[in-house]
């Protein structure tokens, strides 16, 4: 099973530090950004990011900002909202508008991987059919 | 400083008050009391003097009517016989001996004189044949004229009398008939008539002199009396009546009338204290009214006044108190914001916290350190990081999830689980005041769909007012849902303690917004006004029983959708 490749918005330094460390430590592949601008650029260079964990509450764009941002730009990349309890209400609206799921700080480790990796799978199964109904096409493009 | 401004305020409000009260009131009464007064006096004068009018006009008839009479009665004697008839005592004798018979002791003697004044014929008590009255008042007069009816008088007898006379030309010379009418009999014309308590009547001949006895024993003075003379002469025959001042400073009433072609006066004399006193008695009434109405009016306007500013006052006081309370919310409402801020805060650091011992926790899993002795020490101190890490989260996520503002959206809930979790939650404040929360949940309720946050204010709100209640004795709440037995379809959640009680005149304001017996800044007095607005909304409703000394039960329906 392939580890999801994960991204990690937080305006805390500290914070984006020691989990890129744990989560690097667990065998996943991290990079990190401490705002909204900083990820968006490093999301445009780097197209093989598979979860964003974003940070609800940032200054500058804050994260229902970042989140609409990331999905019109890269629509199939899951995005994980993080949150202290005050905005839960922005969680459950980030979901709906296409969130793949929220956690509350401080968050278990293991739970933030579980979740990753069930970002990860929706994600591949999501390009996996969009790779079948290119190919689909292109057959029948083709005309066999 | 205020209080006093406040006072003074408070003092002018009633005195204006009492003012326009007493002006409103008093106006309108006194210019009725006044016109209608006016009115009666002005008709009760004309009343008098038309009553005194027509008495006077009456009896002036009366006694004309009756010299005439007499008068007649000789006329007819002296027309009817010849001088050498009626010459004679024996047929004078009879003459008077009829009318004696027919008039009673009116007549008293009958005579015949001369033109000389010499009596020729008599018939009489008296004796007074040849008596010379050649020299008498009556005589001159009576000589000249007809017939003469004399003033009363003396007399040759000395006993007052009054002459009526007939002139007669007979046998070549002149004569007269004269009868003597008995004052005592004509006194009784005048002296009966009597008017109210003080009325009497008398006649006056010119000289202003006394012809009848008047009822009163009274000595009129005669320059007074002459201004009648005058008077009358220019009323033509009317009834005078004239207000007048007598000798004894009274003031009475007269009405004058002319009797005998004007030679005598009739005169009602009445005291103008007696004439009107009806009038006096209705002044007397209508003041008395007045003060005793005006007593009342001063008293209302004072009581009313005095209560009005009163509840004024009170509500004055509840507006400052009320205005106070908006701001306390206001500042509660704030402080919440902030606390939700903060709490918000905190958690970064916490999670950077529990991250960094995580980190260790990684790192001392590596080989190098597995062989240091302390290891133990040190799993133990980061599971401790943890632990505390998350009691800090929990604390925040309490605090958040109660100062944020109430979420309304509706979900489907098990009530059970939203009382644990306030109990847990008062748990600790209810161990610092003493207070046991004991519960009784009924463990098949069905599922409802209401606000969670709302109704998590609903109990908390009433937890935290019976533990306040509860500050300083300690003692039990009892929180018990069941699925109730009285109202059909809705669950019951009871909140009862067993606290100091609600007196009864509060217990009907508990749920009215700002009504609070805690000191200003202690409570918003809109704890329970919240929860009564919440349970509405959802289509419950929400009552209060309370015994002093025994505690209080807040009972809370909320109705089970299908």
């Amino acid at each position: 099973m392939t580890t999801p490749y994960l991204m990690l918005i937080d305006d805390e330094v500290p914070f984006v530090e020691t989990m890129s460390k744990r989560l690097d430590k667990r065998g996943l592949k991290v990079i990190s950004a401490n705002s909204a601008e900083e990820a968006l650029i490093k999301l445009d260079k780097d197209r093989h990011v598979d979860v964003i964990v974003l940070d609800v509450k940032m200054p500058g764009m804050d994260g229902i900002e970042t989140l609409q941002e990331i999905k019109k730009r890269h629509p199939l990349k899951e995005v994980i909202m993080l949150t202290g309890h005050a905005t839960v209400e922005t969680a459950i609206e980030g979901m709906k508008l296409g969130a793949f799921d929220y956690l509350m700080k401080p968050c278990d480790l293991d739970i933030l991987i579980s979740k990753a990796n069930e970002a990860l799978k929706k994600k591949q199964s999501h390009e996996s059919k969009i790779d079948k109904a290119r190919i689909d096409k292109l057959v029948l493009t083709r005309g066999y | 400083m205020i209080k006093d401004k406040h006072k003074k305020y408070y003092q002018s409000l009633t005195r204006n008050m009492i003012l326009s009260a007493i002006i409103v009131s008093f106006t309108p009464m006194l210019l009725v009391i006044c016109i209608l007064l006016h009115q009666f006096r002005v008709s009760y004068h004309e009343k008098t003097y038309a009553h005194l009018s027509e008495l006077v006009q009456k009896h002036k008839q009366n006694i004309d009517a009756f010299l005439n009479e007499k008068l007649a009665n000789i006329r007819f004697l002296a027309i009817n016989n010849s001088f050498e008839t009626i010459n004679n005592n024996d047929f004078l004798q009879e003459k008077l001996f009829n009318l004696r018979r027919d008039y009673g002791n009116l007549f008293v003697d009958l005579g015949v004189v001369d033109e000389n004044g010499i009596q020729l014929a008599y018939a009489g008590p008296y004796g007074l044949e040849k008596a010379d009255y050649a020299d008498a008042g009556w005589f001159k007069k009576a000589r000249q004229v007809d017939s003469f009816i004399s003033d009363v008088f003396l007399g040759l007898r000395g006993y007052p009398h009054f002459i009526v006379a007939v002139k007669q030309n007979g046998s070549g010379r002149g004569y007269l008939i004269r009868a003597t009418i008995d004052f005592m009999a004509f006194n009784s014309l005048v002296q009966n008539l009597r008017v109210g308590k003080t009325g009497y009547a008398f006649i006056l001949n010119r000289e202003g002199k006394f012809q009848t006895n008047p009822a009163m024993d009274y000595q009129p003075n005669h320059s007074g009396y002459e201004f009648f003379w005058t008077a009358v002469e220019k009323t033509k025959n009317k009834i005078l009546i004239t207000r007048w001042k007598d000798d004894a400073g009274i003031e009475n009433l007269y009405a004058v009338g002319s009797l005998k072609s004007g030679q005598w006066l009739l005169i009602v004399k009445q005291e103008a204290a007696d004439a009107f006193s009806d009038l006096k008695r209705m002044l007397n009434i209508a003041v008395l009214i007045f003060m005793i109405g005006g007593v009342a009016i001063i008293f209302m306007a004072f009581y009313t006044s005095k209560r009005m500013v009163k509840r004024i006052r009170r509500a004055d006081k509840d507006k400052e108190n009320m205005n106070q309370q908006i701001i306390e919310t206001g500042k509660m409402a704030s402080i919440g914001e902030l606390a939700a801020g903060i709490a918000h805060e905190i958690n970064n650091p916490v999670a950077i916290m529990v991250e960094e011992a995580g980190w260790i926790g990684d790192l001392l899993e590596e080989e190098e350190f597995g062989q240091s002795n302390n290891l133990e020490e040190f799993n133990r101190a980061l599971v401790q990081i943890n632990t505390q890490g998350k009691r800090c989260k929990e604390i925040t996520h309490k605090l958040l999830s109660f100062a944020r503002k109430t979420d309304s959206t509706l979900k489907d809930v098990q009530l059970n689980d939203i009382v644990n979790e306030i109990v847990s939650l008062s748990a600790q404040m209810a161990k610092y005041n003493k207070v046991i929360i004991e519960t009784r949940l009924q463990k098949t309720l069905p599922y409802i769909t209401i606000s969670p946050s709302e109704m998590q204010q609903v109990i908390l709100n009433l937890i935290n007012n019976a533990l306040d209640s509860m500050e300083k004795t300690g003692g039990t709440i009892r929180i018990s849902t069941k699925i109730s037995e009285v109202e059909e379809e809705h669950i019951v959640v009871i909140v009862e303690d067993d606290g100091p009680g609600i007196p009864e005149a509060n217990l009907l304001r508990i749920f009215d917004p700002f009504f609070t017996t805690k000191p200003v800044g202690k409570g918003t007095g809109l704890g329970l006004s919240i929860c009564y607005g919440i349970i509405n909304k959802m289509g419950g409703k929400i009552d209060v029983q309370s015994v002093i000394g025994e505690g209080t039960r807040f009972r809370i329906w909320i109705p089970i959708q299908k």
